[in-house]
């Protein structure tokens, strides 16, 4: 029993926490701004996260994470648009909106594909390229993704896109179910779960590795080309899902919404979390969307308030709020209570 | 094709080189370098400071590609092979200054050196399949059992860095033999030890050398560690084989002499 609990106790509390949440959302005791707060909060886990796969595991410097993001955002709004919504763009749904609903995962899965493709900009060149110089790749990864999507002017260039409400409203209209929280609450917890058991696997160590020492990876058989293509793949794919339920959750998308100022945003959250600790990255996921809300009153303002809280974060705890380690390793007790794999 | 006739010639050598040159820029560092290592021997590779030694195991190794020669590893020719293709052929190394993994625990450093034949990929990893976890026992049994023979175990779940230096090197070698090399390159594995620490690592070596079965070929400075060790021991300066033999005739060699002591003609 006590077994089983241990084994189980996460599983326990995301499907208790996570029924809590769809249950009071279908029952309007959370408002519409209470809940769309807490499904950025689970868009920001999966987007702090994915990013820290690559700047704290592997200890590269990715500041182009909104570009990808953007990817996975257009990818699966457009496909989801044309299939299931009537739209001005693309004219007459293609399949009856009422499959919309099955086909939503796979929309957004298509758009972490599509991301994760995307992210290959970046990892061909990681093969040759390290630290500053590979900072700049991504950087400059993040612009060409956008400015090509303002150039296409068929789907809304600069104005954006949009149309993804309609999609939503046709997966209520088959189930009446809060559908974008079940959603978010799925992929968040899917996206954590991904990431954790590539980076416990001895596969996943590579990362470790390569980070550590590369010529070490490579020289003791890691092959460090492909570590770091999987490790890139998977975190501009992930940030892809994260930008799919991102657009969906607004309705609405345009390319300023995916540029430099979103990819440090992420940035400061896995700071704020600290590198390598997963558990830290949910965390500061979780605070950091509170504080912005708690912000907005001084709305422009804010953007001089958050960077000044990094440069006292930096100052007087650079290792962020859990600096390379996880929950259990802070609190011993608690890997007694939990097992999470 | 060649390669594969080679393989199979009975005694083949572990590692032969041909003509090995390599230049940086108009530096050549390693001229003309010839070398046939017979499985299960123990030799060495001497020289004065910048004389081309460690530019020799980067080549073998795959970290630099040749400018001219041939390198075969069991026969089989490393041409164009990354690094972890080679390792994955059966060559394996330590560093004149140690490179582990320092914030990941030694178990991890052991199992780590297990990659080119885990056997599943990223997906078995994320899916944890059957192959996955069957793999993973197994890498996890051995690397302890590794850690266990090199009495290394109590460690396993520290951070290499945390570990004394003499240790460290200990543990270095034993993340080699975690790949199951055919060949052993040490790169002074005696640097910064004293002289107990010397001791033991002349005993250590002898000991891998019986127990796992593995050719080693070494670079060392102190004398005395080369000459307890290694039957056979070639002498290179200035990228120049100077004189090869065994430890008695490579001592009393008049152009090693010469180069490590100068020529007094001048």
């Amino acid at each position: 029993m006590v077994f089983m609990l241990r084994r189980y106790s996460i599983h326990l509390i995301l499907a208790l926490a996570g029924g809590a949440i769809v249950y009071s959302a279908d029952q309007e005791y959370l408002g519409l701004y209470t809940l769309s707060v807490l499904m950025f909060m689970g868009v920001n886990v999966i987007l702090s996260t994915s990013l820290n796969l690559v700047n704290g595991y592997m200890g590269e410097f990715s500041c182009g994470h909104a570009g990808f993001m953007a990817v996975g955002a257009y990818v699966s709004s457009l496909l989801g648009v044309w299939l299931f919504a009537k739209d001005r763009v693309f004219g007459v749904p293609l399949l009856d909106p009422g499959y919309a609903l099955y086909a939503f995962p796979v929309l957004i899965l298509i758009g972490g594909v599509a991301a994760a493709l995307a992210g290959l900009l970046v990892a061909v060149p990681s093969y040759k390229t390290r630290g500053d110089y590979l900072a700049i790749i991504t950087i400059a990864a993040n612009y060409i993704i956008i400015s090509a999507i303002e150039n296409i002017g068929a789907i809304g260039g600069s104005r954006g896109f949009m149309g993804m409400k309609r999609l939503v409203n046709s997966m209520e209209d088959v189930v009446d179910l809060p559908w974008m929280p079940i959603w978010v609450i799925i992929f968040t917890i899917l996206s954590v779960w991904v990431i954790r058991r590539y980076v416990s696997s001895t596969f996943g160590k590579g990362v470790s590795a390569i980070c550590q020492d590369e010529v070490a990876a490579e020289i003791m058989s890691v092959n460090t080309n492909k570590i770091k293509t999987v490790t890139f793949m998977l975190s501009s794919g992930i940030a892809g899902i994260a930008g799919g339920l991102f657009a969906y959750i607004l309705g609405y998308v345009n390319p300023g919404s995916f540029n430099i100022l979103k990819s440090t945003e992420v940035l400061v959250m896995v700071y704020l979390g600290g590198m390598g600790s997963l558990s830290g990255s949910i965390l500061s996921a979780i605070l950091f969307t509170i504080l912005l809300e708690l912000l907005r009153p001084l709305q422009i303002i804010k953007w001089i308030v958050i960077p000044l809280l990094l440069i006292i974060l930096m100052q007087f705890r650079p290792e962020g709020i859990m600096g390379n380690r996880e929950l259990g390793d802070l609190f011993p007790r608690l890997k007694k209570l939990y097992r999470f794999k | 094709m060649m390669a594969q006739t080679l393989a199979q010639t009975e005694n083949a050598p572990v590692l032969e080189i041909r003509g090995l040159t390599q230049q940086f820029g108009g530096l050549t560092a390693v001229n003309d370098f010839n070398v046939k290592l017979t499985p299960g021997g123990l030799s060495g590779l001497i020289g004065p400071n910048g004389a081309g030694k460690t530019t020799v195991f980067n080549l073998v190794s795959g970290f630099y590609q040749p400018t001219k020669g041939q390198i075969f590893i069991d026969g089989v020719p490393t041409a164009g092979l990354k690094p972890h293709k080679v390792t994955a052929l059966g060559v394996a190394r330590t560093f004149q200054n140690i490179r582990l993994w320092n914030d990941m625990t030694v178990l991890d450093n052991i199992r780590v050196a297990q990659h080119y034949r885990l056997g599943y990929g990223f997906f078995h990893s994320i899916a944890r399949s059957k192959r996955y976890q069957q793999r993973e026992d197994e890498i996890a049994k051995e690397a302890a059992e590794l850690l266990e023979v090199f009495d290394l175990q109590r460690f396993a779940l520290d951070v290499p860095k945390n570990l004394p230096y003499g240790t460290q090197r200990k543990l270095e070698i034993a993340r080699a033999l975690s790949s199951h090399p055919k060949l052993l390159l040490l790169d002074e594995p005696a640097a910064g030890l004293n002289s107990s620490d010397v001791q033991e690592l002349i005993r250590l070596i002898r000991w891998i050398h019986k127990k796992f079965d593995v050719t080693i070929w070494m670079i060392e400075h102190h004398m005395d560690v080369m000459m307890e060790l290694c039957t056979q021991i070639k002498v290179i300066d200035f990228g120049q084989t100077i004189a090869e033999g065994t430890p008695e005739t490579v001592r009393n060699h008049p152009a090693v002499i010469t180069a490590y002591l100068g020529d007094d003609n001048i």
